[in-house]
């Protein structure tokens, strides 16, 4: 208990304190300074694009690895957690060298938010496909088949049976991406460029803040991310027991 | 060709395009952009004194970073599935925080921490000891984005176990450390391996917070990471890539260990 306190309380306790240095005026000047106000909308804006990609490619790729088979299927799943490993300035700088201004697809997202979204579905792309896959896997196909039988389409057999049942998956996969994309910064510091108002995420906002000691604009808005996620994970604590519920 | 066999030949073309052009692809070009001069020239770009220095560095890192939190996450994930104590949801939520802050967020509580500003640094000041800029504050760093692994990955494990074992052992009058060494870590042994390797693979890779702490000098406080962003900022990109190269390779070893271990540890 000492050690966590000592490493991770401690230290998150100063990032409050000093966040309402200036008082909760203060603490909202700073939060709403143009520049901290846009980076905080385009970090939302984006992360809840990214999400949206994810829910739906997640699903799609869960759904490829559990019910398709294919020769290199073993190897494609390994893959699936890369992101997971790779650390984040070698992801930002991977899609820089495909996407980047010597693209040689002729393709350069650089310094625009496009990029920016990208760096965010590569290190996010794991999270709804992990989460989704185990449901996917214990779901009963009896249902399924009855429905086939009945004369149900394909789409109509997802989207009335299969959908419900793997629906907390996905929200959860959803909400533990959002989690990490809001607070994202090694794989999006050398595609946005840093360019406030137009590129510029929160955190990369906050380390230009600590970089010019602008301390008090730098709490201010990490704690507006701390308590964005930490809203979240007790959303997914509480999709976790819907989860459940459902199971039974 | 029935239309069912075309629906899901769509769907896996789809699914396997996306995979290729965000992740395989972007890494294919950084490691073929690395070797497209020879392996020579690439091996001479991760060897120059800066790349070598970090990597040391970060090796350095993860010597400290990995045993402790190791030894803490044993701990802990015994205090928390064996012992009821008050606090006790409330120290195991705590315990998921690392996941949910963002890595400059933890630098800058360290810098407010033990900064030369911050709550501890004028005491730290007084007695030369200078933590942020220097290798104790990205220890900190490092110690702190990788602490919940272990944790997470053993409480599952303790839970599943039980407890007949090692009350079988007290009874028969084995103290509480014999029982730990020969009952109860030999069977979390496996979920221990698995945090330690996504642990490593964590203190390794991180970049963000030890980015606020380190003041970014060649040689003395870059790590792998940070020198990947050095090259990259310098224009040097045969450098980035290859040192790039060695943190991938370093990831899939990783990835390789791990599913390892799923398998070596499934029938137990």
């Amino acid at each position: 208990m000492a050690y966590l306190s000592v490493i991770v309380l401690l230290p998150l306790a100063a990032v409050a304190v000093r966040s309402v240095d200036g008082g909760l005026g203060g603490f909202w000047r700073a939060v709403s300074s143009p520049e901290a106000q846009s980076a905080l909308e385009l970090t939302v804006v984006l992360s809840l694009i990214v999400v949206a990609i994810n829910a739906v490619t997640g699903t799609l790729i869960a759904w490829v690895l559990v019910r398709d088979s294919f020769r290199g299927k073993g190897v494609v799943n390994a893959i699936i957690d890369l992101p997971f490993a790779l650390p984040t300035i070698v992801a930002g700088l991977t899609l820089l060298a495909l996407y980047g201004p010597r693209s040689p697809v002729g393709v350069d997202v650089s310094y625009a938010r496009v990029g920016v979204g990208m760096a965010l579905l590569f290190v996010t792309l794991p999270f709804v496909v992990r989460a989704v896959q185990p449901v996917l896997m214990e779901l009963d196909r009896d249902m399924e088949d009855a429905a086939v039988s009945l004369g149900a389409s394909g789409w109509q057999v997802f989207t009335r049976i299969v959908l419900p049942g793997i629906l907390p998956a996905i929200l959860s996969g959803v909400a533990l991406a959002f989690a990490r994309a809001i607070g994202e910064f090694g794989s999006v510091v050398l595609i946005s460029g840093n360019l406030p108002f137009k590129t510029e995420v929160a955190s990369v906002f906050i380390f230009g803040q600590i970089e010019s000691d602008n301390i008090p604009a730098a709490a201010a808005v990490s704690i507006v991310l701390l308590a964005a996620s930490l809203l979240l994970l007790a959303a997914i604590a509480g999709l976790s027991r819907w989860g459940r519920r459902h199971e039974l | 060709m029935s239309s069912r066999s075309r629906s899901t030949l769509a769907l896996r073309s789809t699914a396997l395009g996306y995979l290729a052009l965000i992740l395989v692809a972007p890494v294919g070009l950084v490691f073929y952009r690395t070797f497209e001069h020879g392996f020579a020239a690439a091996w001479h770009s991760v060897t120059t004194p800066a790349a070598q220095h970090a990597f040391w560095l970060t090796v350095e890192l993860v010597a400290i970073a990995v045993p402790l939190n190791t030894i803490f996450g044993v701990a802990a994930a015994l205090a928390i599935v064996r012992h009821r104590f008050p606090g006790r949801a409330l120290f195991s939520s705590l315990l998921d925080l690392p996941f949910a802050v963002s890595p400059v967020v933890v630098g800058l509580a360290l810098v407010l921490v033990y900064g030369r500003k911050g709550w501890f640094g004028g005491w730290l000041a007084d007695h030369g000891i200078q933590v942020i800029f220097s290798v104790p504050g990205m220890v900190l760093a490092t110690i702190f984005v990788s602490l919940p692994f272990v944790v997470r990955e053993v409480i599952p494990v303790l839970r599943e176990i039980g407890t007949e074992q090692e009350e079988a052992a007290t009874t028969l009058g084995a103290s509480l450390l014999v029982t730990f060494r020969r009952i109860t870590l030999p069977a979390i042994r496996w979920g221990v391996a698995y945090g330690v390797v996504l642990t490593t693979a964590r203190a390794l890779g991180e970049f963000g917070a030890v980015s606020v702490v380190s003041g970014h000098v060649a040689g003395q406080t870059e790590t792998l990471t940070l020198h990947v962003q050095d090259r990259f900022e310098a224009f040097d990109l045969a450098g980035a890539y290859a040192a790039s190269v060695v943190l991938a390779i370093l990831a899939i070893s990783t990835l390789a260990s791990m599913s390892l271990l799923k398998r070596r540890g499934a029938p137990a």
